[in-house]
């Protein structure tokens, strides 16, 4: 086992390289002069040089590149010139928010997903398998605003059950808090559930069709045991891949949702970023969600090795 | 007169195919007492493993039963799912073919045996665990207790299949049906499990169904030998005799085909010409006439039917059953 | 959330495959929508509709009469005509785009998957980082920075397509690169670029359209969510994205205005997943593919 670890890590390495690159490279080629837009009105020939001179943004690109990934290695992903906190502590303080939603979306959707699933599995080709799987196409074609204005529509304008925006923090009101993630951890869930019945009823079946599933039936196991046990644990790889790549992708994905239900997480400070020219943050939350998301993958491999004893030992 | 253990009766299966109705299954009748053991032979798609589960009630969806399966007496396809669910394991049960593919191969050795213990005798964990390592250990399995947190790729294959016997045989079955039990196995390993279940059937009293397509695995293994061919019983009789007084002139081609130990070095092994008939179309006749070397006219337009003329309890189902002693040998 | 990145292989059982006489009457359905939103895109400037600039504050949010067939929006612009416009958009950006990932994506993906080796690890190495990073918020920094134009979002959309084309091209090619065609060939002689082109190209064409067309929906959708954000082509062009947006102030009093583009939006990317979800399963490869 250790050694599988020790093999994926090491894959794991130049994966990361090769992000930090591309995110400096893209950040530092997108136009506009930066020590330009930090002076803004102040901006005089003279100050834009000195702070050019300063930020060490007039060494060759490849220096800029190393100085911060040094930086970064060190802890040190920046700090924004308009509100002056660091990235890290901008990151800090919106990513419970992003991680509550993320795990609430994604428990949703494999808790409407992975029943739905099953149930289609054993009632393979029949009506309900039928419908469900018409259902969950129909709503790959159903994106994440749409479903959230039908959301807001149903729940906050119709019946008022929910509020529509807004978002506490859960020491304050855990209440509150849990109410407010409820439409968009449901936005997010409906547009996971789809992918995610039809991955582990693709499994399922097949795995149903497997001798030692004929064999457990023979020995006279109870029939929830058959599929809870030994048909969903072999089933289930490609679920832990797909759960484990959405997880990694909501980390900054999650952005039109948190826009639409105005809550303070990752996606939100992103835009922020963007509408103001804030490169430092950009550049810096845009690496540690790509540097997420390749670790999330990176755990995910690490869950094979648990769900199927035979990758541990070296075959599948 | 003790009543039969199993007792299928005008047993017939039928699968839908593109091409038509296959009838995998035809008319077959047979029983079985307790304590006795039956082999069944026959080729690769003579029905022998639809039979087999049609007696475990283990059948496709598709297919289609007709006839009764009686176990004990009870009418297995009439009994309801709970009740023939708690039957399996106590009463019937079954060791598979390979058991690279019916063991599941994500959950340890030891769960698979306890899981078993635990769903039919009512043990807790820790007994159960106890026994699992009797078990192991009475199937010939070293280190039975670090076994119990092993998986099953991590096992030799005859290892595996000792595993799958041990779990057949937790729950004290009074029945075991051995589908090709040592098919996937190397030869040198086949004696071995044959001996283990032939050991462990004595010893328990066990009726025992062991179903190949090697007539030489059930000779000295079991009571009595039923011979399918085309989805049809067409001989039957006690071992001995059907080795010493084979009538079926198949029977006879099975037997030549099996290579011999003191035969010269390559020596051609008598195949049988010609291959089954298929099953979406039966002939009118007898299904072996095609490739019989005794078949004439009245054998492929008259079927003949299961019966004991000479009254010698070896049932047959031929129009010109052999007289003579089996020419054995190339 | 988008996907940007759909897996080329992983299996789908859609209705549309399922079962084979409900294949004709979807199918054709999807067919003929997308015909009909396709024309009207196409004429809209010679059809017989209001312009969908036009400002009427006097009837704001109103039914449909028979002045306005769809009614107004919030300033008084005629709906069926910003529908009819917006589909433009859509439309445009939605074929245009993924055509970039399909040739230069297509094309990387073929190469991979036709001479392995470091080529194939170095191409799939980039592929793996380059999906690392948050699709939309590239798409929002680029059009952020470089301005917002149909050009721009066509393009930003069409290069973040790219690594699934490019994933897509290698499976298919990889399944095919050991076919007894393609060795033959080899065996005859013929040069790389021969098998390319003559062997490989043609068979590989018709999954890639498949997944062209499931491309072609989700480029629609994520048009239409940068539109709704405000980030999308400018207006005062229409489109459907934009509308949502613009409908969502006006849910409790006139909930239609942002549920009339939902649905033209809605039922587009249902046509083209249809069709290209039948296109799949005509042209998988793999036999047997649940």
């Amino acid at each position: 086992m250790a050694r599988f670890v020790g093999r994926k890590l090491l894959h794991l390495l130049p994966v990361l390289l090769a992000v930090t690159l591309l995110t400096f490279l893209i950040a530092s080629l997108l136009p506009g002069d930066l020590a330009y837009t930090i002076l803004g009105d102040q901006a005089t020939p003279e100050k834009v040089a000195a702070l050019r001179a300063q930020m060490g943004l007039d060494l060759p690109i490849w220096q800029r590149y190393l100085h911060w990934l040094w930086d970064v290695l060190q802890g040190d992903f920046g700090r924004s010139f308009r509100t002056g906190e660091t990235v890290l502590a901008a990151v800090a303080d919106r990513l419970p928010v992003s991680i509550e939603l993320m795990l609430m979306a994604e428990g949703l959707g494999l808790l409407i997903g992975i029943p739905l699933a099953i149930l289609c599995a054993v009632r393979s080709g029949g009506a309900v398998d039928r419908f469900l799987t018409g259902l969950a196409f129909g709503k790959l074609s159903l994106p994440s605003f749409m479903v959230a204005i039908l959301l807001i529509y149903l729940f906050a304008v119709t019946l008022g059950w929910l509020p529509a925006t807004g978002w506490v923090p859960f020491t304050e009101d855990p209440i509150g808090n849990l109410r407010s993630f409820v439409l968009p951890a449901l936005t997010l869930a409906f547009a996971e559930w789809p992918v995610l019945m039809r991955v582990l009823r693709s499994d399922m079946i097949a795995t149903l069709q497997e001798d030692y599933i004929a064999m457990a039936k023979a020995k006279g196991l109870h029939p929830a045991r058959i599929l809870l046990v030994h048909a969903l644990k072999p089933s289930s790889l490609t679920l832990v891949t797909v759960t484990g790549i959405n997880i990694g992708r909501l980390i900054g994905g999650a952005l039109i949702v948190e826009t639409i239900f105005a809550l303070p997480g990752i996606g939100r400070l992103l835009v922020g970023a963007i509408y103001a020219r804030d490169f430092i943050i950009l550049q810096g939350v845009v690496l540690f969600v790509a540097i997420g998301f390749v670790l999330v993958n990176f755990v995910v491999d690490m869950l094979y090795a648990v769900l199927d004893p035979r990758i541990r030992h070296g075959r599948a | 007169m003790t009543r039969a253990l199993l007792s299928l009766e005008d047993v017939s299966v039928e699968l839908p195919t593109p091409r038509g109705t296959l009838r995998a299954v035809d008319n077959v009748d047979l029983s079985l007492m307790p304590g006795r053991t039956l082999g069944i032979v026959g080729e690769s798609g003579c029905g022998k493993t639809m039979l087999s589960r049609a007696i475990l009630q283990l059948l496709p969806k598709r297919a289609k039963l007709s006839g009764r399966v009686r176990f004990g007496g009870r009418d297995l396809a009439a009994l309801p799912a709970e009740s023939l669910r708690r039957l399996r394991g106590p009463e019937l049960a079954v060791v598979f073919q390979d058991p690279m593919t019916s063991l599941n191969p994500v959950l340890t050795i030891g769960t698979q045996l306890i899981e078993t213990l635990q769903a039919h005798l009512g043990m807790d964990g820790a007994a159960a665990a106890r026994r699992s390592v009797d078990l192991l250990a009475a199937v010939g399995i070293p280190a039975p207790a670090q076994r119990l947190r092993q998986y099953p790729h991590q096992l030799s294959g005859g290892m595996r299949q000792r595993v799958a016997i041990a779990i057949a045989l937790s729950c004290e079955p009074k029945l075991l049906v051995a589908d090709e039990p040592t098919t996937a196995l190397d030869v040198t390993v086949q004696a071995q499990i044959l001996d283990l279940l032939a050991r462990e059937q004595r010893r328990r009293q066990m009726a025992m169904i062991l179903i190949t397509h090697d007539l030489g695995v059930v000779a000295g293994r079991t009571d009595e030998v039923a011979v399918m061919y085309a989805g049809r019983i067409v001989e039957r009789a006690p071992t001995a005799q059907l080795f010493a007084r084979m009538r079926m002139p198949y029977t006879e081609a099975l037997l030549a085909a099996i290579p011999k130990l003191d035969s010269p070095p390559h020596t051609a092994l008598p195949a049988i010409a010609g291959r089954p008939p298929d099953p979406t179309r039966p002939l009118p006749g007898c299904s072996f006439s095609p490739r019989c070397r005794y078949a004439d006219d009245h054998c492929r337009h008259a079927k003949p039917m299961l019966a004991d003329p000479e009254r010698s309890g070896g049932l047959y189902a031929c129009w010109h059953p052999l007289t003579l002693p089996a020419a054995v040998g190339p | 959330m988008a996907v940007l990145e759909l897996e080329g292989d992983t299996a789908a059982v859609s209705p549309v495959r399922q079962s084979g006489r409900r294949l004709g009457g979807l199918f054709v359905a999807a067919l003929l929508w997308i015909v009909l939103i396709g024309l009207a895109a196409i004429l809209a400037n010679v059809l017989p509709i209001v312009s969908p600039t036009d400002m009427d504050f006097l009837g704001k949010r109103a039914p449909p009469s028979a002045a306005h067939l769809l009614g107004t929006d919030q300033l008084g612009r005629d709906m069926l005509s910003r529908l009819i416009y917006g589909a433009r958009i859509s439309l445009t950006v939605g074929l245009l785009s993924p055509v970039i990932g399909l040739v230069i994506g297509g094309a990387l993906g073929m190469l991979a998957g036709y001479f392995g080796g470091r080529f194939e690890a170095l191409t799939v190495g980039g592929v793996d980082v380059l999906l690392a990073f948050p699709p939309l918020v590239f798409a929002l920094a680029v059009t952020a920075y470089l301005g917002q134009s149909a050009l721009n979002i066509t393009l930003v959309i069409g290069v973040l397509s790219i690594p699934a084309f490019t994933r897509v091209a290698r499976a298919v090619t990889l399944s095919l690169a050991q076919r007894e065609f393609v060795v033959a060939a080899q065996t005859l002689g013929a040069t790389h670029m021969r098998i390319l082109l003559r062997e490989l190209l043609p068979n590989v064409a018709l999954p890639l359209m498949a997944f062209f067309l499931l491309a072609v929906a989700v480029t629609i959708v994520v048009e239409g969510a940068l539109s709704f954000l405000g980030l999308g082509v400018p207006p005062p062009a229409p489109s459907w994205g934009s509308m949502i947006g613009e409908g969502r102030e006006s849910l409790d009093i006139a909930p239609w205005l942002a549920f009339l583009p939902a649905g033209f939006m809605f039922v587009t990317v249902l046509a083209f997943n249809v069709i290209g979800d039948t296109l799949r399963a005509l042209t998988d490869p793999r036999p047997g593919a649940l």
